[in-house]
C-alpha cells in the first residue's frame, strides 16, 4: 500500500546502496533465515550449540543486541562480566558473552570485523537530547525498539542492560577519551555466535542517524540460525 | 531442662537471657553511628550537625542508602583496600538507574573522576562527581560475580569468606523490592583499570589510604553499595578494607555550577534532570 504521511522521514538507505546478503559464516542445517528491515526490531530462541550468523548486509550498520537465558530472563547478558573475565573491552572471536551470573550465554564463534563493540551501549530518544540536542527527542531509537521487541517476551526497563553493538566501533583512546567513530565493516560482513544454552536474542536495527554508526544510511540485516 | 553452652548459670529464662543481651552492646570497626553526628570520623570541612548518616562498611560488606535530592555522600577508603561497587536508582521510579554505557559515551570519556556525571538510561543524571582525591575507578568491570568468585576464592556467598559484590549487592537491593534484573553494571572506586590500544586492561589498582570521592545525589535514590575486591585485583587472596560512608545535606546542581556549564553534553542531562525534578515535586 502506498500512502503520503505526515510523520517526519524516517531514515532508510541511500537506493543506490550495494547490499550482500551474504550467508551463514559457519556450515550447518539452515533452521531460521531472516531479513530485519532498516529501524526495525528483531528477536529469536537460539538453541544450544546452534550458531546465530547476523550479516551486516549494507556494511556499518549497528546491530544492537541483547541476551537472556531463554529459561530465566532474570540472567541476562552482562558487558561488565565479558570484559572482566577476558580483560579487554573489545569483543572479538572467542569471546564468550557471559550473563550477570558471570556464566556463558554465547560465544563468538566467528568475526569478520576487526573488533567488535561492548562498552557503547544503545541509543536513546532521551540520551540522544544529551548527545545532539532536544531536536532529536522525536526520532526513534535502539531503546525504543528494545522495549517493544522485549515486551513480546515480558521485559521490561528492568531489563534493558548495557550491550552488544555488532559492526559498530567504540576506541578508548590513551587518555580515556571513548565514542562512536567510523566503523570498520562492509556489505556483507558477518559475526557467528554459538549459543552455549537456549538464549533468547534481542537486536535492534540500529536507526541513528546523528553520528557514524550507520555510517549515516541505515540498512538491513539478516538473521541466519544453522544446526551442525 | 535445657542446657546451653553457657551452663547451669546460664540462659534459662527470659530475664537471664535479656540480662545478657543488653551486656553485650559494644562498639566494633565496622558500625552505623547514629545519630550520624555521633560520627568518631566526622569529614573535613563538614558541620557535622548537618550529617544524616555515618557508617563504616566491613570488607566484604554492604550497605544501601535512600537518599534525598541535594544529598552529599562520602566514601572514604580508609586503608587502601576498600573497593566501592555502587548502583544507584531513582528511588521514584527505580526502573531508572544507573547506565553505565551511558556513564562513559555522553561524556565522551571512560575514566570517573571529579566532574563526571553518573547517567541513567532516561537522559537524566541522577549523581555526580562532585570531589574525588583518588582517580583510581573502572566503570568497565563491574562488581565481582559469584561465578567468578567461585572460580578465584571457592565462595561467592555472603556468609562466606569471599562474598562476590554481586550477592552483596543482591542484598542490598533486596531491602528496596529490588530483585537482581535490577542490577545493571555497576561502578568501582578506589580500584582502577585504564584501557591499553588493544582493548586490554591494565590494573592501577588503589591510590592508597585515605582517600575519598563525594557523590551528590541530583534526584532521590537509592544508593546500593558493595565493598568487595575488584574482579581483576590480582591477588590470589580476598583482600578488602573497610569503607566509611558519610552524607549531609547539601544542593542539587544548578544549571549556573560548573559541572552542568562544562560541555553541552552535561548541560542538557543537567536541564532534563532539573525539568524532570520540578515537574514531579521532587
Amino acid at each position: 500500500m502506498s500512502i503520503t504521511t505526515t510523520v517526519p522521514p524516517r531514515p532508510v538507505h541511500d537506493p543506490d546502496s550495494p547490499l550482500d546478503w551474504s550467508g551463514p559464516l559457519v556450515p550447518g542445517e539452515v533452521v531460521l533465515d531472516e531479513r530485519v528491515a532498516p529501524r526495525a526490531a528483531w528477536s529469536g530462541v537460539v538453541a544450544a550449540a546452534d550458531v546465530l550468523t547476523i550479516v551486516d548486509v549494507g556494511g556499518n550498520q549497528s546491530a544492537d543486541c541483547l541476551l537472556y537465558a531463554a529459561d530465566d530472563t532474570a540472567e541476562r547478558y552482562s558487558a561488565a562480566d565479558t570484559i572482566a573475565w577476558q580483560g579487554n573491552v573489545y569483543v572479538r572471536t572467542g569471546t564468550v558473552l557471559r550473563s550477570n551470573l558471570g556464566r556463558p550465554l554465547m560465544a563468538v564463534a566467528g568475526n569478520e570485523v576487526d573488533r567488535q563493540d561492548t562498552i557503547g551501549g544503545a541509543c536513546g530518544k532521551e540520551s540522544n537530547t544529551l548527545r545532539y540536542g532536544h531536536h532529536t527527542a522525536y526520532q526513534h531509537a535502539c531503546r525504543e525498539n528494545f522495549l517493544a521487541e522485549g515486551a513480546r517476551h515480558g521485559l521490561g526497563v528492568r531489563d534493558l542492560v548495557s550491550n552488544l553493538n555488532w559492526f559498530m566501533n567504540v576506541p578508548v583512546e590513551a587518555d580515556g577519551s571513548l565514542g562512536i567513530v567510523d566503523g570498520m565493516s562492509g556489505p556483507g560482513r558477518r559475526v557467528a555466535l554459538r549459543a552455549e544454552r537456549d538464549v533468547l536474542v534481542v537486536v535492534s536495527n540500529c536507526p541513528q542517524m546523528n553520528n557514524p554508526c550507520n555510517d549515516f544510511n541505515c540498512t538491513p540485516l539478516r538473521m541466519i540460525v544453522t544446526r551442525p | 531442662m535445657t542446657t546451653g553452652r553457657l551452663g547451669a548459670e546460664g540462659l534459662a529464662n527470659v530475664g537471664q537471657a535479656r540480662a545478657d543481651a543488653r551486656g553485650r552492646a559494644s562498639v566494633s570497626d565496622w558500625m552505623p553511628y547514629l545519630p550520624a553526628n555521633t560520627t568518631p570520623y566526622p569529614p573535613d570541612g563538614v558541620d557535622p550537625d548537618t550529617l544524616t548518616w555515618a557508617e563504616t562498611v566491613a570488607p566484604g560488606g554492604y550497605t544501601h542508602l535512600r537518599v534525598a535530592r541535594g544529598t552529599r555522600l562520602r566514601l572514604e577508603d580508609v586503608d587502601g583496600e576498600a573497593c566501592a561497587s555502587v548502583l544507584v536508582h531513582n528511588a521514584a521510579q527505580p526502573g531508572e538507574r544507573l547506565n553505565v554505557a551511558d556513564t562513559q559515551k555522553i561524556p565522551w570519556q571512560a575514566y570517573l573522576g571529579a566532574g563526571h556525571p553518573l547517567l541513567s538510561g532516561d537522559g537524566r543524571v541522577l549523581a555526580t562527581i562532585v570531589a574525588d582525591t583518588s582517580g583510581r575507578h573502572d566503570a568497565f568491570c563491574g562488581a565481582s560475580s559469584d561465578a567468578w568468585n567461585e572460580a578465584k576464592y571457592g565462595d561467592a556467598t555472603a556468609e562466606g569468606p569471599s562474598p562476590s559484590g554481586h550477592a552483596l549487592l543482591r542484598l542490598a537491593a533486596a531491602r528496596h523490592g529490588l530483585e537482581s534484573r535490577d542490577l545493571p553494571p555497576a561502578v568501582s572506586f578506589f580500584k582502577g583499570v585504564r584501557v591499553a590500544a588493544d582493548g586490554a586492561l591494565e590494573w592501577t589498582g588503589s591510590a592508597g589510604p585515605g582517600r575519598s570521592v563525594d557523590l551528590l545525589a541530583e534526584l532521590p535514590l537509592v544508593v546500593l553499595i558493595a565493598n568487595a575486591p575488584h574482579p581483576r585485583d590480582p591477588r590470589p587472596d580476598y583482600v578488602a578494607g573497610p569503607l566509611r560512608v558519610h552524607a549531609w545535606r547539601s544542593r542539587p546542581t544548578g544549571l549556573d555550577d560548573d559541572v552542568a556549564a562544562a560541555t553541552p553534553e552535561r548541560e542538557r542531562a543537567y536541564r532534563n534532570t532539573i525539568a524532570y525534578a520540578g515537574l514531579a515535586g521532587l
